[in-house]
């Protein structure tokens, strides 16, 4: 398995962010299939006094938001770029517009990607120790000795995060550095999404002179931004419900275990409601947003909604139509939504949990009667989430939609260790490497 | 119906970069300071290429630069000397190599100093310019002290042997000691010390000689001569009035007294005096004269 190349590029993008958080700015870009956002980043280096009953802040008092913007986006389906020109356009400008209100020029992006179909696998590697006490060098080699399933040559990893590390028979241990013991263990969650997907990514960015500073699966940063410290901590699903996909992620011990992503999303509750009723896309997209939900009352059938339209059909256009009849094109999407979600948390064992709270957010999260149809499919313990909220950000931007963005700004003040972090294990140097004949004079001297 | 074709809200591809060089700090550096420092620079450069402009641009300079000195604030009209008799001062403005009126950046003070310096009868000299126009030199003139008949003629020395101004006759300072002999002029104190001591017959002197440029003669009315010694004069003088106040050796009938010798002073007798005595001597002895 070529593993050394990846660990170079993830190596290489974690120095770019590095840099850009020595320079101070550092772009958002979130990538969906209805909006694109682009946040940007000042870190100044002032840690806010957390004497006073504030808890640790994950490292989001590093920095501030000093440019934000939205726009539609175009070119993206089921939250991957299939018309890359659009993309790019919509790509620029966000990121114009953000660059203009923040006026600052930014070099370094980093961005999430939501479909690609993602794929968790769960590693297991272990190693003896070398000596008596537990050294990054362990670590380096434990990593490298996990079995790597096949993953197929289409595909890339987007994370690998050593979730738990065991000594011996301790397990559960977060850093194991200085531990005694013989034998190191340690287990690793690997995410892969397809190449073509990443790749098209990349190459928007790229065309808008933009320097990839870090990447990351959009359900895993919409969990970091809307699940609360406890539920990361105890056990918690996160259903990130955007435009063209739903993302979930599942946190235990403050990692992420398992990520999927169902694709179906708020857009195609759009579509069923323009089929149904024969109206544009931007008819549907407004009464879905305007006079939407999932829970017909005895009041909706009497709640009449004009249509509208200008097709100059005066007939067509002056349809009524009832709210009931509108609830009832959207509810059948949303449950099969949520019962594909709830498939994909079965498969993934989310009821062997301990807690096992699950947190809607994302855009489509904001229908109104979500909060009492979610919890017959998806189980008791399920709220409407909001994400964390970040110095700066504008009103606008707080909403359940930006999840993502604000995961990512957090993933970029505080990125979790992956595997390519760690030290690269001496036998994976190259063979006639100078760090290897290093490696070798220290072993045997 | 709406028009087909909408707005596309994106900017282009080279929209986008321009702003985004708009937003580059090292952009705006270079619009603010650099393009108007490359552009004075440019004008510079053009201006000065050429002979003719370089000229042009001299003159212009030096013309506003005469314009400023030819004001009025800075124009000399009136030349002052202080300290100085008249026919110095006279002496004075004439070897001043300065036309009234005139800039007083055009005045060299330091050369003008010594012009005026260089003067004999001026021993120091300052000019300055004074407020209202004027040009300042004061002087402190030397004194004369002696004649002195040299090689070029009558002259009047000052107490360090300058020659002060030139005179035709004697008479013109009958008051000042006369000196007379090459050399003289370099031992005016010498010749001042023999004076003083010789204060007792000063109404006899007519002026002290120089011999040989190391030692003096006093010489007296009556073709009388004193000869001093080059050292130690004014002991001879001395001596001269002891002999005198005892035998009245000046009022006899001697032509040279002979002082070089200090051990002995030689006395030589006029021709009549010497015919008279030795016509006594032979009345005396019996001897028949000549």
């Amino acid at each position: 398995m070529m593993m050394t190349d990846l660990y170079e590029t993830q190596r290489a993008m974690r120095g770019m962010r590095q840099a850009a958080i020595q320079r101070g700015v550092v772009a958002i870009l979130d990538v969906g299939t209805s909006k694109i956002a682009c946040l940007i980043l000042k870190f100044d280096g002032e840690e806010i006094d957390r004497s006073e009953g504030i808890g640790t802040l994950r490292g989001q008092s590093s920095f501030r938001v000093i440019g934000a913007a939205t726009t539609r986006s175009r070119g993206v389906e089921l939250g991957e770029s299939c018309a890359l020109a659009e993309t790019e356009r919509a790509i620029r400008t966000a990121v114009q517009a953000a660059q203009k209100m923040a006026n600052v020029r930014v070099d370094h992006c980093i961005a999430c990607i939501a479909g690609g179909q993602p794929r968790s696998y769960g590693l297991a590697g272990a190693a003896e120790i070398e000596g008596d006490q537990v050294t990054e060098q362990d670590i380096a080699r434990v990593l490298s000795a996990s079995d790597v399933p096949d993953y197929g040559t289409d595909r890339e990893i987007l994370h690998a995060q050593p979730v738990n590390f065991a000594v011996d028979h301790r397990s559960g241990l977060i850093d194991p550095r200085g531990q005694i013991g013989n034998k190191l263990a340690c287990d690793l969650h690997m995410l892969t999404v397809d190449r073509i997907v990443l790749q098209n990514l990349i190459y928007c960015i790229k065309r808008c002179d933009l320097e990839l500073a870090g990447l990351a699966s959009s359900a895993y940063v919409a969990g970091v931004a809307s699940l609360v410290e406890d539920e990361q901590e105890l056990g918690a699903a996160c259903i990130d419900m955007g435009g063209g996909a739903t993302g979930i992620s599942i946190f235990i011990k403050k990692h992420m275990i398992y990520a999927d992503s169902v694709r179906l999303g708020g857009d195609h509750i759009t579509q069923d409601i323009a089929k149904g009723l024969q109206v544009p896309i931007t008819a549907a997209e407004r009464m879905k947003t305007f006079h939407g939900g999932v829970v017909a009352t005895g009041m909706d059938d009497r709640d009449l909604i004009e249509i509208g339209g200008d097709t100059g059909d005066w007939e067509k256009d002056r349809r009524t139509v009832t709210r009931s009849e509108l609830i009832g094109i959207m509810r059948p999407r949303v449950e099969e939504i949520l019962e594909d979600v709830r498939a994909s948390l079965d498969a993934a064992g989310f009821e062997h949990l301990p807690s096992q709270q699950i947190v809607l957010t994302g855009g489509a999260s904001q229908i109104p009667g979500l909060d009492t149809l979610a919890p017959r499919i998806l189980g008791q313990q399920v709220r409407i989430g909001r994400p964390l909220r970040i110095q700066g950000l504008p009103q606008a931007a707080t909403g359940a939609a930006f999840a993502s963005a604000v995961g990512l700004a957090l993933f970029a003040a505080h990125p979790q260790d992956e595997w390519w972090d760690f030290d690269i294990s001496g036998d994976r140097y190259p063979a006639r490497s100078f760090r290897r004949a290093v490696k070798w004079l220290k072993d045997n001297w | 119906m709406r028009p087909v074709r909408r707005h596309d809200p994106a900017p282009s591809r080279l929209a986008y970069r321009m702003h985004r060089m708009w937003l580059t700090p090292a952009f705006w550096w270079c619009l603010r300071f650099g393009l108007p420092m490359a552009a004075v620079t440019l004008l510079a450069v053009w201006t000065f290429a050429t002979e003719d402009r370089r000229m042009a641009i001299y003159a212009w300079g030096q013309d506003i630069k005469r314009q400023l000195e030819e004001r009025p604030e800075f124009v000399v009209t009136l030349l002052a000397v202080d300290g100085a008799s008249d026919p110095v001062a006279r002496e004075i403005r004439e070897s001043l190599p300065v036309h009234l009126p005139v800039s007083s950046f055009d005045l060299d003070l330091e050369a003008l100093r010594d012009v005026v310096r260089d003067v004999p009868a001026v021993a120091t000299a300052e000019v300055h310019v004074r407020a209202g126009g004027v040009l300042e030199v004061a002087v402190t003139e030397r004194v004369p002290v002696a004649l002195w008949r040299g090689p070029a003629g009558l002259s009047v020395l000052s107490q360090d042997g300058t020659v002060i101004g030139r005179l035709a006759r004697r008479a013109e300072r009958a008051d000042l000691p006369l000196l007379v002999g090459a050399g003289a002029e370099r031992a005016v104190p010498e010749a001042f010390e023999v004076l003083t001591a010789a204060a007792p017959f000063a109404a006899r002197i007519r002026g002290l000689q120089r011999v040989g440029e190391r030692r003096w003669d006093i010489v007296l009315d009556r073709g009388q001569t004193v000869q001093l010694p080059a050292h130690e004069p004014v002991l001879a003088v001395e001596r001269l009035i002891a002999l005198d106040t005892a035998q009245d050796l000046l009022k006899r009938d001697v032509s040279v007294i002979d002082f070089r010798n200090r051990d002995r002073a030689t006395v030589r007798l006029t021709d009549e005096a010497v015919t008279a005595l030795r016509a006594i001597r032979m009345i005396e002895t019996g001897g028949s004269v000549e």
